[in-house]
């Protein structure tokens, strides 16, 4: 071998070493991330973290169930708002939609910065009606979430083959009962993971309740008022100066994690049942 | 003799029927006029126009409206609100830095600058990464390793963003001081790039915490766009006796520069726009400084912080000015970024996915 054929070889494999050295590098990133929130926030997981509220600052003790509470109210309120709109919207961009300007639309919003999205609720909602409330925080989350959904839907309708369409047209089938019952129930599984994701996405989000829902100290079921979420007591507990705060912070970073992946794993499983192996 | 079902043969019937159905009902609804004999409502249901169709088509249609509305009302209505402000301020706004709302003068140039700089630190850090995972996955790791890594890398994409901001403060901020800081300020701190003091939130730890945040965008969509590039480009340049890295570097990657290009824009836009881990980690400070070891402020930092506690009207529409520039910056950046990634892989929903 001559010595350039040999720098070749060498070159060759140094850089895949290297490539495979910064594919570790990223997944230790995730390693840590996870090490870190389960070293810190378990040993803060008891009875009273789930079940009580919070208690002044200063005091020890305490829980988070006005956070857990808030969170479920927000995001299923976000769900019954988003879901059927972004999957509305990508049923069309599948079955009528000619393209681009639909993806184009969708996917610039999808770019756009959630804080961003909050000024909207904002504007919108909290100042006509007069002071912060769950319902708005709601309406940023499900903004957020529709042009999400809406894309995996079209992605996952667009996977169905036509001559199944074809089939159902030629037994006689309206297209309506065709776009429901034939093609969109071929797809559901892939529907279903997309709003899973997409919930578990919205789930964790903070900046659009900054000026929302706001946040809330006490235990609160009316979505007209101001309603404390988990992403939102993890912001407060981990800028405040106390140390039982911040294990408190830890604690609920573990709880929404932990919520945010079992959605994520549940998505990833149904596409599986379906699919096969996912990409 | 009455003309019976059975008096026509299968085959006259069948292309009876095949000749007046529409092969593609969404290309050419009205193509072929249905016969005569044949009740209206039969052949009205084939062509899709019967009322359930209208009713489902006009339900479909006022849903994906929604979209539109929303990008056009979220324009109109950051214009509205930032108006008093452009209206004082012009374009001055934008690269001068007074922002002082007691005496009611604003100047958006340090959080412009802090939301670039923390920007492109990010970008430095993760496209390396990213593509390292992204070259790594589709080229050389083993078939059993592709789908767990792919999997794990994802998953950096389903961590909150306020838990990273929490993961930040108590333990990336205590790590650089005890481990990075001091060394690169040893080697290096003559440079303005890495003077002052430091203590502990700044434009690094903010740079450091994006990149991690936009290495599964970055790294899922180059993937795709890796996976896009035809088999036949690796093939040419090992035929011509490449090593593998060398068919990797001089025939794959230019092949997919677009939309590689692409994918380092997407991530891009991501970091602009990423709020609460940045807002807890930069330090809010309201000054352009070149070091990265000072503190510094972003648009969606400040709009974080001072939007709900605006104490004038033109403090609100400061704040509405610089959601604004924030909104038009992103959009501009995700646009470009799509024609591009469009270019290589056509219209997949690349990038909208996390996990």
């Amino acid at each position: 071998m001559s010595g350039r054929s040999l720098r070749r070889h060498v070159t060759s494999g140094l850089m895949t070493g290297l490539v495979a050295v910064l594919s570790f590098t990223a997944v230790l990133a995730l390693v840590l991330i996870l090490g870190d929130l389960i070293a810190k926030g378990a040993s803060s997981l008891n009875w009273d973290f789930f079940t009580k509220n919070p208690v002044p600052a200063g005091q020890s003790g305490g829980g988070v169930a006005n956070a857990i509470v808030g969170t479920g109210i927000i995001v299923g309120l976000a769900a019954l708002i988003g879901l059927p709109i972004g999957i509305g919207t990508g049923l069309y961009l599948a079955e009528y939609g000619s393209g681009r300007l639909g993806w184009f639309v969708a996917d610039v919003l999808n770019g756009t910065p959630s804080i961003v999205i909050g000024i909207f609720a904002w504007t919108w909602l909290v100042r006509p009606m007069g002071g912060y409330s769950a319902l708005a925080g709601s309406v940023a989350l499900a903004a957020l979430m529709i042009p999400m959904i809406a894309r995996t839907t079209e992605e996952m309708v667009r996977l169905v083959p036509h001559s199944l369409r074809e089939a159902a047209l030629a037994l006689g089938y309206p297209r309506w009962r065709t776009s429901l019952r034939v093609v969109a129930r071929t797809a559901l599984a892939g529907i279903v993971t997309g709003c899973l994701v997409g919930v578990a996405r919205i789930a964790g989000e903070t900046a659009p309740l900054l000026f929302t829902a706001l946040g809330n100290l006490n235990f609160s079921t009316s979505v007209t008022q101001p309603m404390q979420t988990l992403p939102h007591q993890i912001y407060e507990y981990a800028s405040g100066p106390f140390e039982e705060w911040h294990r408190l912070a830890w604690a609920s970073a573990l709880v929404l994690m932990s919520l945010v992946l079992l959605l994520g794993v549940t998505a990833r499983w149904a596409i599986r049942q379906r699919h096969g192996a996912a990409r | 003799m009455p003309r019976c079902y059975r008096s026509v043969t299968d085959a006259e019937y069948v292309s009876d029927r095949m000749t007046t159905l529409p092969i593609h009902p969404a290309t050419t609804p009205h193509a072929v006029p249905a016969p005569a004999p044949t009740p209206q409502s039969e052949w009205r249901t084939l062509r899709g126009t019967n009322v359930g169709d209208r009713l489902y088509r006009a339900t479909l249609t006022a849903l994906a409206l929604v979209l539109p509305l929303l990008l056009v009302t979220l324009l109109a209505e950051l214009v509205v609100g930032a108006w008093p402000a452009i209206k004082r301020f012009g374009l001055p706004f934008v690269w001068t830095s007074v922002w002082d709302p007691v005496a009611g003068v604003f100047g958006a140039a340090p959080m412009i600058f802090g939301t670039l700089a923390s920007s492109l630190l990010a970008l430095l850090i993760a496209v390396p990464l990213a593509l390292g995972v992204a070259i790594y996955l589709t080229e050389f790791s083993p078939k059993w390793l592709r789908q767990p890594i792919a999997f794990l890398v994802e998953l950096l994409a389903a961590i909150p963003s306020v838990v990273y901001g929490l993961w930040g403060i108590f333990v990336l901020i205590p790590f650089l001081r005890s481990y990075v800081v001091p060394p690169l300020r040893a080697t290096l701190g003559w440079t303005p790039l890495f003077g002052g003091v430091f203590y502990g939130n700044s434009l690094l730890a903010g740079g450091i915490i994006l990149a991690i945040m936009i290495v599964p965008y970055i790294a899922a969509v180059s993937r795709e766009v890796l996976l896009a590039v035809p088999a036949s480009q690796r093939e040419a340049a090992l035929g011509m006796g490449a090593t593998r890295w060398e068919a990797v570097w001089t025939a794959v990657v230019p092949y997919g520069r677009a939309g590689l290009i692409g994918a380092v824009i997407l991530g891009l836009g991501r970091a602009l726009g990423e709020t609460m881990a940045v807002t807890m980690v930069i330090g809010n400070r309201h000054d352009i400084s070149l070091s990265v070891l000072q503190p510094a402020y972003t648009m969606a930092a400040a709009i974080a912080n001072e939007f709900s506690e605006a104490v004038s009207d033109l403090h609100l529409a400061a704040m509405f000015e610089v959601g604004l520039v924030l909104f038009v910056v992103t959009v501009i950046v995700n646009a470009c970024a799509r024609l591009l990634i469009w270019r290589v892989a056509r219209g997949t929903a690349v990038g909208s996915r996390a996990l």
